[in-house]
């Protein structure tokens, strides 16, 4: 009784609020602890800042695919979408009309409280930032009833627990030309790598220029029918660093890929991709589940850490 | 980017000179509609009512705008994903819309329609939506303000940079 008093005992808990030591503490009850207010401003800033600046790995991939481009009409439509990028930076404008549907991952350490709903805090900042930026509000309450929220509310939340007492979030605006291309399959074991590269190729050949290509593919691998496409959102998350360990497998499916000429905007070119990341997670001995989530060329990301 | 400058409204004429891979710039007056406004003309059609615009010689530009800043005509405003209106797209070629803006491709049906009327679809860059809300210089809602940025709005364009992705003549872009 005298252990559990200590740790859940409110007014013995003391809060190291923005403090990274929380851990130092030798008192096993110390932990640290983030206000809700706090976690809506970053969200806010995060938010207007995804929708208005393109990521700097991305624009170095338009960059390298414009250099590389043999076709004239893909250079010209290429050639846009970096003036376009420009631009938006500039006038602090959206990128794309469609500011998405925001997906946010947290990556929460299990030793951190937050003070306040961290659900309604994500929301909030999200209602803020759409607001201020004048983006598009995409989101309906009800798949059915489709009426417009208003706001750009809710977001989806991905809470992953980390070990420590970090708090990192990333926002998504993630656009439907592109998600509503994406697919999942349970293969069979046997149709290993070479399966799964076919199915991730058919995918984005019958995609063709609806997502906005030169595309982000994330591929997830593994795991069960609900892991593969968390996977897949989590990789097309990540970015284009060629830092993870299937890099070889990543590779194979981006020249395949690139081999289909579907091109900027599927108008015909070399480039149809940017990159292509994946993660895998172990299955079961009778599965291969796979997952293709496709991120246009305006792959929208910006992490803060509190 | 250069091109063949056509004004709306479109004659068969006009439309009869464009082939898939010409660029092509648009200056003048286009209807914006995306998936609730078609849903809501295609209704009007089958009750035999008015719609809000005669789209003969016309262009829809399928987009759904971000708000405009002050001082702005127009928030960012890139093209949505064609394919999604071709289940109304029929009903709007035979009442002599000429031309549609967007981005993707479009079902063999539609495609067999812009021959057989004589219209033409024209593809700009999606996520441009930037770049291109800095070619429009006038927007108005004209119908359905109730559905937001689902509005029908009356833009001028000037200098609208598009791509002819399926021409009159069977040729699509698309099909390689």
């Amino acid at each position: 009784m005298e252990y559990l008093e200590k740790v859940f005992n409110p007014r013995k808990l003391t809060c190291l609020h923005y403090s990274s030591d929380a851990q130092a503490g030798n008192k096993g009850y110390i932990m640290r602890t983030i206000m809700a207010r706090d976690i809506t401003r970053a969200v806010k800033m995060a938010v207007i800042k995804a929708n208005t600046v393109l990521p700097p790995d991305i624009i170095e991939a338009i960059k390298g695919a414009y250099e590389r481009e043999s076709v004239a009409l893909a250079r010209r439509v290429l050639g846009i979408m970096l003036e376009n990028a420009e631009l938006a930076q500039s006038e602090e404008m959206a990128l794309c009309q469609d500011t998405g549907m925001v997906v946010v991952h947290v990556g929460m350490g299990q030793d951190l409280h937050i003070k306040g709903s961290l659900e309604q805090a994500v929301n909030q900042g999200i209602r803020e930032g759409y607001r201020e930026g004048h983006f598009r509000a995409s989101v309906v309450g009800d798949p059915i009833r489709r009426e417009n929220t208003g706001d750009n509310t809710p977001a989806i939340i991905h809470l992953e627990l980390v070990q420590g007492s970090s708090f990192t979030l990333t926002v998504f605006p993630k656009g439907a030309g592109s998600e509503n291309m994406g697919l999942v399959g349970m293969l069979k074991p046997g149709a290993g790598q070479q399966g799964v590269i076919d199915f991730v190729v058919e995918a984005v050949k019958k995609a063709g220029g609806k997502p906005c290509p030169p595309l982000v593919v994330g591929v997830g691998v593994g795991g069960n029918l609900e892991t593969a496409p968390i996977l897949a959102k989590k990789a097309l998350m990540r970015p284009l660093d060629n830092s993870g360990p299937n890099q070889e497998f990543e590779n194979a499916i981006l020249q395949r890929i690139n081999e289909t000429g579907i091109g900027p905007q599927g108008l015909g070119g070399d480039t149809t991709a940017l990159g292509v990341n994946l993660e895998v997670y172990a299955t079961h001995i009778a599965s291969l589940p796979v997952a293709v989530n496709l991120g246009c060329h305006s792959t929208r990301r910006y992490t803060v850490e509190l | 980017m250069t091109g063949l400058v056509i004004k709306p409204p479109l004659t068969q004429e006009v439309v009869q000179k464009l082939h898939a891979g010409d660029c092509v710039i648009v200056t003048g007056t286009v209807y914006t509609a995306r998936d609730a406004a078609h849903q809501r003309m295609v209704q009007a059609i089958a009750a035999g009512k008015q719609l809000p615009f005669d789209p003969a010689g016309q262009i829809i530009y399928y987009t759904g705008p971000c708000p405009a800043f002050e001082q702005h005509p127009i928030g960012s405003c890139g093209p949505t994903t064609s394919s999604r209106m071709d289940d109304y797209t029929l009903d709007l070629l035979k009442l002599g819309l000429r031309g549609m803006i967007g981005k993707g491709e479009r079902s063999d049906r539609v495609c067999q329609a812009i021959s057989e009327y004589k219209a033409v679809y024209l593809a700009t860059v999606g996520g441009a939506g930037t770049y291109l809300a800095k070619r429009v210089v006038r927007s108005e809602v004209i119908a359905y303000p109730e559905l937001g940025t689902e509005a029908i709005a009356k833009l001028e364009v000037l200098e609208f940079p598009c791509i002819v992705a399926v021409d009159s003549f069977g040729g699509n872009l698309y099909h390689r």
